[in-house]
C-alpha cells in the first residue's frame, strides 16, 4: 500500500473543512479526485503534503506503512511524497535551476556543477534549458510554464506518490498533452502512484486513473471507475450527481 | 617628503577631535592604538580571509593592494595593467604635487572626529588612477586587513578615474583572529572625471568587537558614472557610514547597492546622500537588509535635487528574521527645484510562510530553506562584479549562520 488516509478530519483555524476522508492509493495507481469548489480536495492535498495551517483532528495517514500525520513537510518529501502545487509562489533570486537542483538533492551553491542533472530534467518536461534555467523561479512565468515547473521540481525529487493539485488550470491544451505525456511516461517507468486533484476530465485523459472519487463537504462522497462517473459527471454536474449518490446511499 | 602642505588639515582636524558625528553611537576612540604589533610576514590565515572579501593575494593577480595594519605588504603589479596606477597613497603625494589638490576635497577633515582622529593618525591607504580614456576592465583589488589587537586602522584612500576612463575595484576590509577588538576609519576619496565611470565594490568581514567608521566622498562630472556596491554579511560590533556623492557635472549619475546581511547584536548605521546639483543628474540607492539575532540596523538615505531634469530614488527592502531584531527605514528626499522628481520605496517584512513552505515541499529542512530565502532576497546581482566573486558572495549568504531557524520566529513544521 502507497497511501492509506483514515477517518481524517482537518480544521483550519479550527474551522472543520476534512469530515472523516478515507482513501487508499496503491502502488503505481494512479487516483483521481473530483469536486465542486470548496468541496475539500485542496486542503487534502495540502493536509497531505503536511502544511502545518491544517490541523489533523482525528484520523491517520499512512505513508508507505509510516504513520506520518505528524510529520513535517519536508520529511514526507524525503519519504517520497511529492506536491505540484496549484498557484505556485514566485521567488526572485532564487533561480529554476536551484530549485531543481535543491530538490534533486544538490545545493546549488557549494557544488561544482548542477547544469548536466538540470537539463536533463528540463528537457522532460519541454523546457528549453537555455530560455529558462536561469530564470528566477515563477517569476513572470506564463499558466503552463508554472506547471511544467512544478513537475520538473517533482522530478527531480524522484518520489514515490505525486499529488497533483489542479495541475491543469490555465493551461492550454498544447501544454496540457505536455505534462500529461511526462506524467505519464514518470508514473509507469518508476511504478509511482497519484493524486490528481482536478475540475476537468482532460487530463485524466493522459493519466488514465484507476479509480474516481468525488469531494463534497469534506468528505468522498462517490467512488468509481472513469468510465462510470466521468459521463455522469459531465451530464449530471456534480450536484445533482451527489445528491442522486446521497439519495441512494 | 616635505608635509607641510598637510598643516593645515592637521589643525583643522585638531579642532575636530571632540566633534560628534550625526548619526550613530559615540566611539571612544581613546581605547584603540595606533601601535601595530610588528609581523615578519603575512599571517598564514591572511589569504583565506583576504578571499572572503573578495581579494585573491596571489602572484599572478595584477593590481593588488594588501596593506596589513599599517604596512604596505603588497602593491604589485600594477605597471602590467594598461592604464592603471596603484600604490601606496604616500608615494603617490610624493611622486604627484598635483595630488594635493584632491587630499580632503571629496570630504572635509573637520566633518567630525573620525575624520580628523583619521588624518592625525593617519595609516597608508591607497591610491588608484586610471588614466584618461583607458578601459580596465581587470577588477583592481585591495585589501586593509586589521591583526593587531586594539588597533585602530586610518588608511586614507583616493581613487580617480579620468576623463573618459573606466575601472572596476573590489576592496575588501577584514580582520584576522588575533585581532578581537578595532577600529577602522577609512577615508576614501572619489573623482570621477568627465565620462568616466568607476565601478566599486565594497565587501566587509569584521570582527564582533569591531567598531567601523568609514567616511566616503565622491565628486562626479558631467556624464560620470559612479557605481557602489557594499556587501556585509558578518556580524560587527558597531559600524556607521553615510557616503556622500556630489554630481556636479550635467547627466552624472551614482547609485548604491547595499546587501546587509545583519547578524548577533551588530548595529549597523548605514546610508548615502546623492546631491543632484546639475541638469540631468541622476542617483539611485537600493539596500537589501536580512535582520537577525539582536541586531539593529538603520538605514539612512538622502537625496537632494538641485537641478532640473534630475530624478533620484531610493529603496529599503527590508526582512526581519526574529522578533528580537530591528531595522529602520529613514528616507529623505529634499527637492530644491521645481523639475526634480524624486521617490522612495520602503518595504520590511517577515518572512513569507508560503515560500517557505514551498521550498521545504521540495524536501529542504527549515533551517536551509530559510538560508536559501534569506540568499534569494539578498541575492546580489551587482553591476559590475565578475561572476566568481557574484558565485562567492552566493554562496557565503548560503552558508551564513545555518542555526538561525532555532532563533526565527518560524515555526518549520
Amino acid at each position: 500500500m502507497m497511501l492509506e488516509v483514515q477517518d481524517l478530519y482537518v480544521s483550519i483555524d479550527k474551522r472543520e473543512v476534512l469530515r472523516g476522508v478515507n482513501l487508499t492509493v496503491e502502488e503505481g495507481e494512479v487516483v483521481a479526485i473530483m469536486g465542486h469548489n470548496a468541496s475539500g480536495k485542496t486542503t487534502l492535498a495540502l493536509t497531505l503534503a503536511g502544511f502545518p495551517q491544517y490541523s489533523v483532528t482525528k484520523g491517520r495517514i499512512i505513508f508507505r506503512g509510516e504513520d506520518i500525520t505528524y510529520k513535517a513537510i519536508h520529511e514526507r518529501a524525503k519519504a517520497g511524497l511529492a506536491i505540484a502545487f496549484q498557484s505556485p509562489p514566485a521567488i526572485r533570486g532564487i533561480k529554476l535551476r536551484d530549485m531543481i537542483a535543491l530538490a534533486g538533492g544538490i545545493n546549488p551553491w557549494t557544488s561544482k556543477s548542477d547544469a548536466g542533472f538540470v537539463e536533463t530534467i528540463l528537457r522532460k518536461v519541454n523546457m528549453e534549458p537555455s530560455l529558462y534555467m536561469d530564470r528566477e523561479l515563477n517569476v513572470g512565468f506564463s499558466g503552463g510554464e508554472r506547471k511544467r515547473s512544478e513537475l520538473a521540481q517533482i522530478f527531480a525529487m524522484r518520489p514515490k506518490l505525486i499529488i497533483l493539485d489542479e495541475i491543469d488550470s490555465g493551461v492550454d491544451i498544447d501544454s496540457l498533452r505536455v505534462l500529461g505525456g511526462s506524467l505519464r511516461e514518470y508514473l509507469e517507468a518508476n511504478r509511482c502512484s497519484a493524486i490528481v486533484i482536478t475540475h476537468h476530465r482532460h487530463i485524466l485523459q493522459y493519466l488514465k486513473p484507476n479509480k474516481v472519487h468525488i469531494m463534497s463537504n469534506g468528505r468522498i462522497v462517490l467512488s468509481g471507475t472513469y468510465e462510470e462517473l466521468i459521463p455522469k459527471i459531465e451530464s449530471l454536474g456534480y450536484e445533482a450527481l451527489i445528491k442522486g449518490a446521497t439519495a441512494s446511499g | 617628503m616635505d608635509e607641510g602642505w598637510r598643516e593645515k588639515f592637521k589643525l583643522k582636524a585638531m579642532e575636530a577631535l571632540d566633534k560628534k558625528a550625526p548619526f550613530g553611537n559615540d566611539v571612544d576612540l581613546s581605547r584603540f592604538t595606533g601601535k601595530a604589533v610588528s609581523r615578519d610576514a603575512i599571517p598564514d590565515e591572511a589569504p583565506s580571509k583576504a578571499l572572503e572579501v573578495g581579494v585573491e593575494l596571489s602572484e599572478k593577480k595584477g593590481g593588488t593592494y594588501f596593506q596589513l595594519d599599517h604596512s604596505v605588504i603588497l602593491s604589485q603589479l600594477a605597471s602590467r595593467i594598461k592604464g592603471l596606477e596603484l600604490m601606496p597613497i604616500d608615494d603617490a603625494l610624493s611622486k604627484y604635487d598635483w595630488l594635493r589638490q584632491y587630499y580632503w576635497k571629496a570630504l572635509s577633515v573637520e566633518q567630525d572626529k573620525y575624520t580628523a582622529t583619521a588624518e592625525l593618525n593617519r595609516t597608508k591607504g591607497y591610491f588608484i588612477r586610471a588614466l584618461a580614456n583607458e578601459k580596465i576592465t581587470q577588477p583592481v583589488q585591495a585589501c586593509l586587513y586589521i591583526d593587531s589587537e586594539g588597533l585602530l586602522q586610518a588608511p586614507h584612500n583616493i581613487i580617480i578615474a579620468e576623463e573618459g576612463s573606466e575601472i572596476n575595484i573590489v576592496t575588501g576590509c577584514t580582520v584576522g583572529s588575533r585581532a578581537k577588538r578595532a577600529a577602522h576609519l577609512g577615508i576614501t576619496e572619489f573623482y570621477v572625471k568627465k565620462n568616466a565611470k568607476v565601478i566599486f565594490t565594497m565587501i566587509h568581514s569584521w570582527g564582533e568587537e569591531t567598531y567601523v567608521r568609514p567616511r566616503t566622498g565622491a565628486i562626479v562630472e558631467e556624464g560620470g558614472v559612479f557605481i557602489s556596491n557594499y556587501v556585509l554579511i558578518k556580524p560587527v560590533r558597531d559600524i556607521q557610514s553615510y557616503p556622500t556623492a556630489y554630481l556636479l557635472g550635467r547627466g552624472a549619475k551614482a547609485k548604491f547597492n547595499s546587501i546587509i546581511y545583519a547578524s548577533k547584536d551588530s548595529i549597523i548605521d548605514l546610508g548615502n546622500r546623492i546631491i543632484l546639483m546639475e541638469e540631468g543628474s541622476s542617483g539611485e540607492s537600493v539596500f537589501k537588509v536580512v535582520a537577525t539575532g539582536t541586531s539593529k540596523v538603520y538605514n539612512r538615505g538622502q537625496i537632494i535635487g538641485q537641478s532640473r531634469d534630475t530624478k533620484g530614488h531610493l529603496e529599503c527592502r527590508g526582512m526581519i528574521l526574529c522578533p528580537t531584531a530591528s531595522v529602520i527605514a529613514i528616507p529623505e528626499l529634499i527637492a530644491e527645484h521645481s523639475d526634480t522628481e524624486l521617490s522612495h520605496e520602503a518595504a520590511i517584512g517577515k518572512l513569507q510562510e508560503e515560500q517557505l513552505h514551498y521550498i521545504m515541499s521540495r524536501g529542504i529542512p527549515p533551517d536551509e530553506a530559510i538560508s536559501i530565502l534569506v540568499k534569494g532576497f539578498l541575492d546580489p546581482g551587482l553591476p559590475g562584479l565578475p561572476e566568481n566573486l557574484q558565485a562567492e558572495i552566493r554562496r557565503r549568504l548560503f552558508i551564513i549562520d545555518r542555526g538561525l531557524a532555532k532563533g526565527s520566529s518560524f515555526k518549520g513544521e
